[in-house]
């Protein structure tokens, strides 16, 4: 097992560093600098001294090794916008707001999913499945932020029972997490009816039945035990997901999560700070990887024993 | 009285239908009789999607019956009241054809066999509990440490042992076997056979044994009875049945046995039934086996012809015996 998560290790370290070179050379691909969108008509020696201040005088791939040794020492740099401050106290500051409106969308979606997919899976053909197989559909076919807009439209405009926008409250959390969520309820229904579909139709099924079990417990100890398994597996992607969404939803409802922060330093080609918010995302989703497999060797005896075979 | 007790399951006019869409039904078993007596083993063979599974799993309760009823010790399964129910399920057991898909991936071996003694509340403790788990697993040729593995990790003739010890654990009288050793090799297939004959002789077991292996059932069956699209064509004691066939569907199973002398082999008729088994969705009326029948009369096709006895308990449902 140490052997198996040592090596897991040496894979994610690797993973980040061609994510941040890929990154890295992507960014100064795009035409423009700091300075093209914050302050076009300075004087050129102004500019000048800029560009030495920060190295952007120096070719491409000087300023990468150098970035990259900065990184060693664990200096992410500071913004180029707003000198002063450091990228690690962005996240410091905005990562929480961000963290709680992901976990937030992610926990619900993945519940209400799983209990909805249950549900269109006992009830087949019945008006409860196909109520939920619409709500699926709806929820892949529909983006977010168009969501989103229809969401401030009618709850906050309409019947003013949410705040269109903002950050303070738990009641300013509702829609962004709604409108963040409805994809994984959407995918985690549809994944968790088949799945269920798929168990319910195994003989071990009908072993326990024979053995004159009870309907709660068939449905708690047998079906929704081994119907889990595959959801599992698309948590990893569901969480990429929920990241993805977040830019868009934190733009949308102006909330000051990390995801604004990085459309925001995209926009301004504020380079450290896309730099130091794309390890970190990158970063977060290694580990959620990570995670999303240990869980699964926990859930699945039939994992568990491969691995020690792979040892 | 006596005799009453004697017959342990009387299955009347047993029906189970399957409704594939508005207008369609699957007659998977349709209008099927027999009976089974105390520590008798019955053997139940035809090809595949005859609906002989099915017609073990109704007469068990694992499905409901569409019409006749499955007398359990004088009582209708399908009919009981609650508590009575969990009492017939501790008395009627069934064996999986599947030794891969009947048992829970989830569960340790331990949990699979216990958990039907849990249902039943048939220890006090958790020692009696594993006490009672290692005694069957080594009852059933496993050892006690199997108890704490996963189903994955056993081979195909281990499982199947592991779904025989589960089916003994609740103490069952009866046990339909449905096609226990059809997944396994055949080096096993003997092993699971006499295992099950001993089990039988040792506890009182009464079995209904489903297969498509002939020379299995013969085997094992005091009686057999031979399943064609649904209905039983012909039922005797095994004896007789492979001796002295009488439906001309029993006459071509038979021919189709190997002979293991390659002189005999060589030489000897086998029947061929000409064309394939008719699809039990929406059958013509009158007897099912008419279409292949080289024997079919015009009444063939008008009435399906019923079990009638020849004499000494063998069973023919074909217009050549019934005059």
């Amino acid at each position: 097992m140490l052997k198996y998560t040592l090596k897991r290790l040496l894979y994610m370290v690797l993973t980040l560093f061609i994510v941040i070179t890929i990154t890295f050379f992507l960014i100064h691909a795009i035409p423009g600098d700091p300075l093209s969108s914050l302050a076009r008509n300075l004087p050129a020696q102004v500019k000048e001294n800029f560009y030495a201040k920060y190295g952007l005088n120096k070719s491409v791939p000087e300023q990468y090794v150098m970035f990259l040794k900065n990184l060693c020492h664990g200096d992410f740099g500071e913004s180029l916008k707003f000198p002063g401050r450091g990228v690690a106290d962005i996240i410091e500051k905005h990562a929480p707001i961000s963290a709680r409106l992901g976990l937030q969308a992610i926990t619900i979606g993945v519940i209400v999913g799983i209990v909805l997919g249950i549900v269109a899976a006992f009830k087949r053909n019945r008006w409860p499945d196909h109520l939920v197989m619409f709500i699926a559909i709806l929820g892949v076919c529909l983006p977010s932020f168009v969501l989103a807009a229809l969401l401030q439209y009618v709850l906050s405009v309409k019947f003013e029972l949410f705040p269109t926008a903002g950050w303070g409250t738990g009641k300013h959390t509702v829609l962004p997490t709604i409108a963040l969520c409805f994809g994984s309820v959407a995918t985690y229904a549809r994944y968790m009816r088949s799945s269920v579909l798929d168990v319910i139709n195994q003989d071990y099924i009908l072993t326990a039945k024979s053995k004159g079990i009870s309907n709660f417990n068939l449905i708690w100890k047998h079906v929704i035990r081994n119907a889990i398994i595959p959801a599992i597996t698309i948590l990893a992607p569901q969480i990429a997901g929920i990241f993805g969404g977040s830019f868009v939803i934190e733009s949308i409802f102006a909330i000051p999560g990390l995801g604004s922060n990085l459309v925001d330093a995209v926009n301004n080609r504020d380079y450290t700070v896309i730099m130091g918010l794309t390890i970190f995302y990158c970063a977060l989703y290694i580990v959620s990887l990570l995670m999303v497999d240990i869980l699964y060797g926990v859930v699945d005896p039939r994992v568990r024993v491969s691995e020690e075979v792979a040892e | 009285m006596a005799k009453l007790h004697e017959e342990l399951i009387q299955v009347n006019n047993l029906k189970k239908y399957f409704r594939i869409s508005r207008k369609s039904v699957l007659k998977a078993v349709d209008d099927v009789s027999f009976s089974i007596k105390k520590g008798e083993t019955l053997g139940l063979v035809g090809e595949s999607g005859c609906g002989k599974s099915t017609c073990g799993r109704t007469v068990v309760g694992l499905y409901d019956a569409t019409g006749g009823s499955v007398l359990y010790e004088g009582k209708d399964v399908h009919r009981l009241k609650k508590d009575e129910k969990l009492q017939f399920k501790k008395n009627a057991q069934y064996i999986f054809q599947d030794p891969y898909a009947s048992l829970d991936p989830r569960m340790t071996i331990g949990d699979i066999i216990g958990e039907g003694m849990d249902v039943h509340q048939m220890h006090s403790n958790e020692k009696e509990r594993t006490a009672r788990i290692h005694e069957l697993l080594e009852l059933v040729g496993l050892n006690p440490e199997h108890a704490v593995r996963y189903p994955h990790e056993l081979s195909g003739g281990q499982r199947q042992r592991v779904g025989i010890a589960r089916a003994l654990a609740v103490e069952p009288e009866f046990i339909v076997c449905d096609e226990p050793i059809s997944a396994l090799d055949v080096s096993i297939q003997a092993q699971i056979v006499n295992l099950l004959i001993e089990l039988q002789e040792n506890l009182d077991l009464t079995y209904l044994f489903i297969s498509h292996d002939l020379s299995m059932v013969k085997h094992i069956s005091n009686r057999v009875a031979v399943m064609y699209l649904g209905v039983i064509v012909e039922l005797a004691s095994s004896e007789e049945l492979y001796k002295n066939a009488l439906h001309p569907y029993t006459k071509a199973l038979m021919s189709a046995i190997p002979v293991p002398d390659p002189d005999v082999e060589s030489s000897r008729e086998r029947i061929i039934l000409p064309g394939d088994v008719p699809s039990p969705i929406n059958p013509p009326p009158g007897c099912k086996f008419q279409g292949r029948c080289k024997y079919a009369m015009p009444i063939c096709k008008e009435k399906t012809p019923e079990l009638v006895d020849q004499g000494d308990g063998h069973f023919v449902a074909c217009y050549l015996h019934n005059k």
